[in-house]
């Protein structure tokens, strides 16, 4: 018996050998582990909807591997968010106030800034703007059907990274 | 009955070198842990948890799919998952393994020591442990008349010829197994699915838009014309980053805007 139990057979086994003799034995119902219940057919749908309803979502972006393909793709529609935001508030700002937000009180505004303040804010403005604009040609690329393989991804993936690096330094140092 | 019985008990077993006639040099143990997503949809108010299991790497396959049988015959037989084919044809074994999506037959187990974590396809209702519902996957791909529709027969009675060329151009698309993994993979789908069709269903939905044969193109392409079928396409490309089998999902869905916006 205790080898049927280690494949797991235990129970239909003994019945089928055992079962027999003693099915009408009260003591032997008594001891069945698994009860059954007869159901009609049309309450299969009624229990597969309640299971449906309590079933847990799978996990997703908290697991999925950071790759080349959907990173960027965030950040470019973070980086379009923030940037039109900017622009939306200077225009209404200007619009509101056009005494206090117009070229030459901004220009004046950021001379009067520490060196380190305003290398950080020229970063922080020209990164943003050179990585979308230049993801941006590498969407209008695949839209064009080019450079539209996995290949074709990671090369013009790497190269916006590249261009992005290479275009903030030199926007920075302007 | 008793003799008979421990034979039947090795059968399960896939540790092939126990059941050699002659013994042969075992191979040095390499453990190795796998980190397994379990829901028993039994205990529904149990949360999702991460189940270890550690098993030797040199007792095992060299897939993915080898150590799930594996743990699921000797360690622990209630481990819950699909597979079939084990030659990555039938789609069954999609799961998300270390962070990809992926067939588990078809993936190799990482040898280096680090522990591999094994998930369900992303963002889908798990029916148990690693199956997700793929209900709505078949009804979008059912909705899109995968078959070929041609009211007028050819002349003779017999098939529709197809010249080569036209042939050519289903190549990369019909290979597809439905698997869901790519999917499953794209975060539009993941945010959109009650609406967005999906990179897999959309290439479907291309491969009949391409063949010479079918001649109801415009109502294929009628039916995608709107916000969400199809352009909830935002070209992220991690479809054809993870297909199994090297298709290119993102590019039908690209040919599919182009004819759309020609129109």
């Amino acid at each position: 018996m205790l080898s049927t139990r280690a494949v797991g057979l235990s129970s239909p086994l003994r019945q089928a050998i055992l079962g027999r003799a003693l099915v009408r034995s009260p003591v032997a119902l008594a001891k069945r582990s698994v009860q059954t219940e007869s159901l009609p057919p049309s309450a299969a749908v009624d229990i597969l909807n309640q299971q449906r309803l309590r079933r847990p979502s799978s996990p997703h972006f908290t697991i999925y591997q950071p790759q080349m393909t959907w990173i960027p793709s965030i950040f470019h529609r973070a980086t379009g968010g923030a940037l039109s935001a900017l622009l939306y508030a200077f225009s209404l700002a200007y619009v509101v106030a056009p005494g206090t937000f117009d070229s030459a009180h901004v220009v004046e505004f950021v001379a009067g800034m520490p060196d380190a303040v305003k290398y950080a804010g020229k970063t922080l403005l020209a990164a943003p703007l050179l990585f979308h604009s230049f993801n941006g040609v590498r969407h209008l690329g695949w839209d064009m059907l080019k450079f539209m393989n996995v290949k074709g991804m990671y090369q013009t993936g790497y190269t916006v990274l590249a261009a992005t690096a290479i275009g903030t330094v030199g926007l920075v140092l302007m | 009955m008793s003799a008979r019985l421990p034979r039947l008990a090795r059968s399960f077993s896939s540790s092939a070198a126990r059941n050699l006639a002659t013994p042969v040099a075992q191979k040095p143990v390499l453990n190795k842990e796998f980190k397994i997503y379990r829901w028993n949809p039994d205990e529904p108010a149990t949360k999702p948890t991460l189940q270890s299991y550690t098993i030797d790497l040199n007792q095992t396959g060299p897939m993915i799919l080898d150590a799930l049988i594996k743990i699921k015959n000797e360690v622990d037989p209630t481990l819950t998952f699909r597979r079939s084919c084990r030659e990555g044809i039938c789609g069954s074994c999609a799961m998300n393994i270390d962070g990809q999506n992926t067939l588990a037959c078809l993936c190799r187990i990482d040898r280096s020591g680090k522990d591999t974590k094994i998930y369900p396809l992303p963002h889908m209702y798990v029916v148990k442990d690693l199956v997700p519902d793929l209900t709505l996957f078949y009804k979008q791909y059912k909705s899109i008349k995968p078959y070929l529709q041609n009211p007028n027969p050819p002349e003779d009675g017999k098939e529709f010829l197809q010249s080569p060329e036209d042939r050519k151009k289903l190549d990369g698309m019909y290979e597809c197994i439905l698997c869901a993994c790519c999917s499953t993979s794209c975060p539009s789908y993941w945010w959109n699915q009650d609406e967005y069709l999906g990179p897999a269903t959309l290439m479907q939905a291309y491969r009949w838009i391409a063949d010479s044969r079918d001649s109801q193109t415009a109502e294929r392409k009628e039916v995608l014309q709107n916000e969400m079928s199809l352009y909830r396409c935002h070209t992220i490309f991690n479809c054809s980053r993870t297909c199994p089998k090297g298709l290119n999902p993102a590019l039908a869905i690209a040919k599919i805007k182009m004819e759309l916006a020609a129109d």
